[in-house]
């Protein structure tokens, strides 16, 4: 109760409290409680308050005399003064109907009731239950307390108890209320506009005129916001004029926090006075039945209550977020706004500097669900986004404008005023320009030669279209001009173009699309507008490579083109479905017999971006792609063969692909390219290609034989992260086998890949850690490490931010402990080490965790350590994280658990923090690792009597008579010894009873077998 | 039609369907087509009016002036009459033509006075309608002589001060987008479309290829 009245009540300055929903809730709440308190508790309501209640009353003197005792008050005001709930109830009773007045003034005169009722130390301070519990501990457990002290203060706890729960109860019932009172957002704003503009019109049931957004605001920025981005700051989302049938126009604004008036549009500055003149309202619809009586007369006449309306209206804008598919909704709004007002919008590209700013400034306040959405479609996109945020760098005033803008300037309106005689000799000379300068493209733009190119586009004159889209060929490759062009509506124009007969206009308008699509929004709105679908039917292409026409070559051309467009498509997860679906994977698989070089570049270019996916991984290997790749993989074009690299480096994650890579003979010509050190593009595909393959032992055996450690330790010197990532994670995987970890020393790569321990590159450290932790299971190794500081190295990124990091740092850490010599002293000398070791164990990530106990384990074979891990409390973690689901960490836990029974009572703590009992369950599992390590926990635990008793009470030996079986020397032995121990007690056990002749355990075929096994 | 009639058409067509992009069967259809517009005598040539009626209801085109062009470049004699060998050749070069055969269409079209150069003013004649009069333009040639400018400096790549055959041809392989940079002297694909399939026995592409394929890749 006191947190609710802190926190939640809201309290006006002079300490009174507001007349705000929420604390007419809390007031009730109270009362409900408080009111036939004393009847339910007889002895809790005799119960004289530690202080009594003060407050002034509003009840008069006469209201207590209707009842037959009253309380000591005062004559003249009522100044009421409580001692018990006894005298509390008499007052409630006294004030009939004015009960929540009454609690209202109690609480305004005692701000914290419960610490006068039940005395200081229950003063609303008690923000956690443990402290509360605490508290009643202490109470309770008191020296020297008579009974009936005892009892007393029993009831003052279940009173304090009964407040606590009041006090949940209310903070919650507040803050369902305070769900509720949500914000407006744009779509809810745009939504209640469409209705509106529905309902309106000239005839006489409908409600208003006419409805529209402010003429100065009409533009919808990217985040849905009309207003002006300073606007936006202060919670201003759109303003609208409205056409009353009744009054005259009224200007209102829809904030963030409502709806209310405006000082009004003026159209000779063509500004809006943005300064409220009315009320906030939930909704336009509650605005105008309280400004205009037709409005309101209409709408309860039609829908009998104005309020079902509004709903609807508010149920409409949900919709789309439920269905999740906001942005074919937010693309038909455009397309509509389109419809409606293509110049306007033209307008305001016009002014792009001032636009481009505010929607950038516009994109900060963006709802979640674009957020959501936009993450979605971004997640294997790479580098591109900035694209997004290109900034504008345009010419101030003028005055210095190239001699450019004004021809290029002349040759638009030539272009737009004459015929296509006119129209063609424009384009010609357009095109005689320098259209690769930003110059000229900006200046194409800025004089409004988009327009009249994208309206070219829509004519009947083929000429014209291929000239036009010949310069929008070219511009679009600066990126301003790919987002005015898509601003414009051009995307739309030219997936319809795809459908043209004329090759001609396929090609162009699909090399146009491949250079616009280049940013997310243009991507997504191809596929919306069933660009993906078209472009895939490009690719059908007859006849490839037998004898060339001029037509067979045409067709080549459109294909080639189609799969540009593809590739540029390809970089988002949703379009490489939608190509899926269209069945682009057949037809790039036949394309990728092609002999052409500028072919097959973009083929392997949207294979390489669709390998992303599983789907095209898999398709990849079963149409036979894999040998054409590794062919293309040797030819001479840098470019083709970094593709046909990175498609090989994301594809042989799949195990059959590596194998098919090594049957085609693709190893040798992936290690050839590590010669090309100049092309770092190249080389990282490469030696990412051969990481990945490397991950097959018979891979690594071919590799073995064209040497290619000694070639990657060579890489390991100044090259750039992303190389080295890929280097790394290639000798890591070699690693796995002894030979090579010789290999990698003799070839001096020991002392780089320590060295790469100090980096920053979070991918690389992960890589780096894992080729160290695996090189480390050599002596030799181990020695080189040991000398550069190696261990301290790995020990000090268990602090790295990132838990992949952190779990491949502690997995490395392992090996190093197990094959230093004295490491004991190694892993005390590191200051605080151990202790970070325990505080991981906290982490949340069941990867570090594993990790981590896998750590503990290989530490706490040297016994002083593991006494300073169980002095750090090892031993509760350790059995607290017991539960678990999942199969890794059981296994390194159990390991680390048999492990740290060696010390002191370890054991009996294991038994008491409930480890055993989880650790039986283990051996449910299928994984014979984690049955390895659990039966060594076990046998370990097993050496105590009562975690015997435990385990025999979760049936371990059913499970445990299995394992013997096992042909696992190590889990025989650990089984057995288990089953030994449980005996030895049930045989003691016996013994100790034999007069009574009661017998214990009940296995006896245990013993047998236990010995047998031994 | 009389026999005689039927088998002189089969003649010409056998002779000259090697001449053309057309098959002979066609090209006795085009003769038919030229008999039924001239009126059936033997001798009938298809005059002037006859031939520019084609072309408006046939291909669309409305220019006044360009029909006259087009007219001269269909008539290679220049007797002022289509002969059936020029109406066929002409057909030919206008539906199946390749683009050799259409720039050189298009530059005897284009060739005013048949000189063999295109000169300025020609060029000014050409291109006088192209632009939508402005009413508050002080000259209202202005823009035309910029086009003319513009179209001079394209074709003119010697630097001659007027445009031969060569020129023209050099420039219109380099850009063939100039094929037509002086008025539509050629059908578009739609009309040409139509027209062919009313009589066409193979289907040839009518289109030239505007963009670079091949040797043009980049």
């Amino acid at each position: 109760m006191g947190l609710t009245l802190t926190k939640a009540a809201d309290w006006l300055d002079n300490s009174k409290l507001d007349f705000s929903p929420s604390n007419q809730i809390i007031l009730t709440d109270i009362l409900k409680a408080v009111d036939g308190y004393s009847k339910n508790n007889p002895i809790g309501g005799k119960m004289k308050f530690s202080e009594p209640l003060v407050w002034d009353s509003t009840l008069k003197f006469e209201d207590f005399k209707k009842t037959e005792r009253f309380p000591e008050t005062s004559q003249e005001v009522a100044h009421v003064e409580c001692h018990s709930f006894d005298m509390l109830q008499l007052v409630l009773d006294a004030c009939r109907s004015k009960k929540t007045a009454e609690v209202r003034a109690c609480l305004e005169g005692n701000s914290d009731p419960v610490s006068k009722i039940l005395g200081n130390r229950y003063a609303c301070n008690t923000e956690d239950d443990v402290e509360f519990y605490k508290q009643a501990e202490e109470d309770l457990q008191g020296e020297d307390i008579t009974y009936e002290e005892f009892e007393t203060k029993k009831v003052v706890l279940k009173m304090a108890m009964e407040f606590h729960n009041l006090d949940v109860r209310m903070l919650r019932s507040v803050q369902g209320l305070m769900s509720k009172d949500s914000r407006l957002s744009p779509r809810l704003v745009e939504a209640e506009f469409d209705c509106l503009k529905e309902l309106s019109g000239s005839e006489d049931e409908q409600p208003l005129r006419d409805i529209e957004p402010v003429p100065c605001y009409v533009h919808v920025f990217s985040n849905g916001y009309r207003a002006p981005n300073f606007r936006q700051l202060q919670g201003d989302i759109a303003y609208f004029l409205v056409y009353l049938k009744d009054t005259d126009v009224i200007c209102v604004t829809a904030g963030t926090k409502g709806w209310f008036v405006n000082k009004g549009y003026s159209k000779d500055t063509n500004d809006v006075d943005f300064e409220r003149r009315s009320d906030l309202y939930g909704s336009l619809f509650a605005l105008l039945r309280e400004r205009s009586r037709h409005f309101r007369e209409r709408t309860s006449r039609k829908s009998g209550d104005g309020e079902t309306a509004a709903d609807e209206a508010a149920d409409g804008a949900e919709k789309p977020d439920q269905e999740g598919d906001a942005d074919q909704q937010a693309a038909r709004e455009e397309a509509e706004e389109r419809k409606k007002d293509p110049t306007l919008r033209w307008v305001s590209l016009g002014t792009s500097e001032q636009q481009s700013q505010e929607r950038r400034s516009a994109r900060q306040p963006q709802s979640a669900a674009a957020a959501a959405q936009q993450s979605d479609e971004s997640d294997s996109e790479s580098g591109t986004d900035e694209e997004e945020d290109a900034v504008e760098r345009r010419h101030e005033s003028n005055a210095d404008l190239p001699s450019e803008y004004w021809q290029i300037g002349k040759f638009v309106r030539y272009l737009k005023g004459g015929n296509q005689t006119s129209t063609i000799i424009s384009l010609c000379a357009l095109r005689d320009f320098q259209l690769n300068t930003e110059v000229c493209q900006l200046a194409i733009r800025d004089v409004g030669g988009l327009e009249v190119l994208l309206n070219l586009l829509e004519t009947e004159e083929n000429r014209c279209k291929i000239g036009s889209l010949k310069i929008l060929k070219e511009i679009s490759q600066n990126p301003q001009i790919r987002r005015a062009i898509a601003d414009l509506g051009g995307l739309q124009t030219l997936v319809n173009i795809l459908k043209e007969p004329s090759k001609d206009l396929k090609c162009l308008a699909a090399e146009t699309i491949a250079n616009v699509a280049k940013f997310r929004r243009a991507r997504r709105i191809v596929r919306q507008h069933g660009g993906i679908r078209k472009l895939v039917s490009l690719l059908d292409c007859p006849a490839l490579n037998g004898p060339t026409s001029p037509e067979i070559e045409r067709d080549i051309e459109v294909a080639r083109c189609g799969a540009l467009a593809l590739w540029s498509l390809s970089n988002s997860t949703k379009n490489k479905r939608a190509m899926k679906r269209a069945g682009v994977i057949p037809l790039l698989g036949k394309l990728l017999k092609s002999r052409h070089e500028d072919m097959l570049i973009p083929v392997v270019g949207t294979l390489q971006e669709c390998a992303s996916e599983p789907d095209y991984r898999v398709a990849i290997r079963t149409e036979g792609m894999v040998e054409d790749l590794v062919k293309n993989l040797k030819s001479d074009n840098a470019e083709l063969q970094m593709h046909c690299a990175s498609t090989i480096f994301k594809c042989a994650e799949e195990e059959e692909t590596r194998d098919l890579v090594r049957s085609y003979d693709g190893l040798e010509p992936m290690v050839g390219l590590l010669n090309k050190t100049d092309n770092k593009e190249l080389l990282s595909a490469a030696t990412g290609a051969i990481w990945k393959c490397s991950m097959s032992s018979k891979n690594i055996r071919k590799f073995q034989e064209l040497n290619v450690i000694e070639k990657l330790v060579r890489l390991l010197s100044d090259q750039p992260e992303e190389v080295l990532v890929n280097v790394v994670g290639a000798l890591g995987e070699m690693a796995a086998e002894k030979e090579n970890r010789h290999a990698i020393r003799k070839a001096g790569g020991i002392g780089p890949l320590v060295q790469l321990l100090t980096g920053t590159n979070q991918a690389l450290l992960v890589n780096t850690t894992r080729a160290v932790g695996r090189c480390a299971q050599e002596k030799e190794n181990m020695a080189i490490i040991d000398r550069m500081d190696g261990v301290r190295l790995l020990w000090s990124l268990l602090k790295n931010p990132n838990p992949e990091v952190q779990a491949s740092a502690a997995y490395a850490i392992c090996p190093c402990i197990d094959n230093v010599n004295d490491a004991g002293e190694m892993v005390r000398s590191y200051v605080g080490g151990l202790e970070l070791i325990v505080h991981l164990l906290r982490s949340d990530n069941i990867k570090v965790l594993a990790a981590i106990c896998a750590a503990v384990a290989s530490i706490a074979k040297d016994e002083e350590n593991l006494a300073v891990l169980t002095d750090h409390g090892v031993i509760p973690l350790l059995a607290g994280l017991t539960r678990t689901q999942d199969e890794e960490l059981k296994r390194h836990l159990s390991e680390a658990i048999a492990c740290c029974c060696a010390w002191g009572n370890n054991r009996i703590v294991f038994g008491k923090e409930g480890a055993v009992a989880p650790l039986v369950s283990y051996l449910r599992v299928k994984d014979p690792k984690v049955h390895r390590s659990t039966a060594r926990a076990l046998h370990e635990l097993s050496r105590h009597p009562d975690n015997c008793i435990t385990m025999h009470e979760c049936g371990v030996v059913r499970h445990l008579l299995g394992l013997v079986g096992s042909d696992d020397e190590a889990l025989q032995l650990a089984a057995s010894g288990c089953i030994a121990n449980i005996r030895r007690l049930a045989m003691a056990n016996e013994k100790s009873r034999q007069s009574s002749k009661a017998r214990g355990g009940g296995n006896g075929g245990a013993n047998g077998k236990a010995v047998a096994a031994k | 039609m009389e026999a005689s009639a039927k088998a002189n058409i089969s003649k010409i067509a056998e002779a000259l369907h090697s001449q053309t992009n057309f098959t002979k069967k066609e090209c006795e259809h085009l003769l038919h087509m030229y008999k039924d517009i001239t009126g059936g005598a033997d001798d009938a040539k298809l005059d002037r009016n006859k031939f520019k009626d084609i072309l408006h209801n046939s291909f669309g085109m409305t220019d006044d002036l360009m029909m006259d062009q087009v007219f001269r470049a269909f008539d290679t004699d220049s007797d002022s009459n289509i002969s059936q060998e020029e109406w066929l050749k002409g057909i030919s070069t206008f539906l199946r033509g390749t683009l050799e055969e259409k720039t050189s269409f298009a530059f005897r079209a284009y060739d005013l006075n048949s000189d063999g150069v295109i000169s300025r003013d020609e060029m000014f004649q050409l291109l006088k309608s192209t632009l939508i009069r402005q009413p508050v333009e002080e000259d209202p040639d202005e823009g035309v002589r910029d086009l003319v400018e513009i179209v001079f400096k394209k074709f003119d790549t010697q630097k001659k001060g007027t445009i031969d055959y060569a020129q023209f041809k050099s420039s219109v392989v380099d850009e063939p987008l100039l094929l037509q940079a002086l008025g539509a002297c050629l059908p578009d694909e739609k009309s040409a479309d139509a027209f062919l399939c009313t009589f066409e026995e193979v289907h040839v592409p009518t289109t030239i290829s505007y963009i670079r394929t091949g040797g043009g890749r980049q």
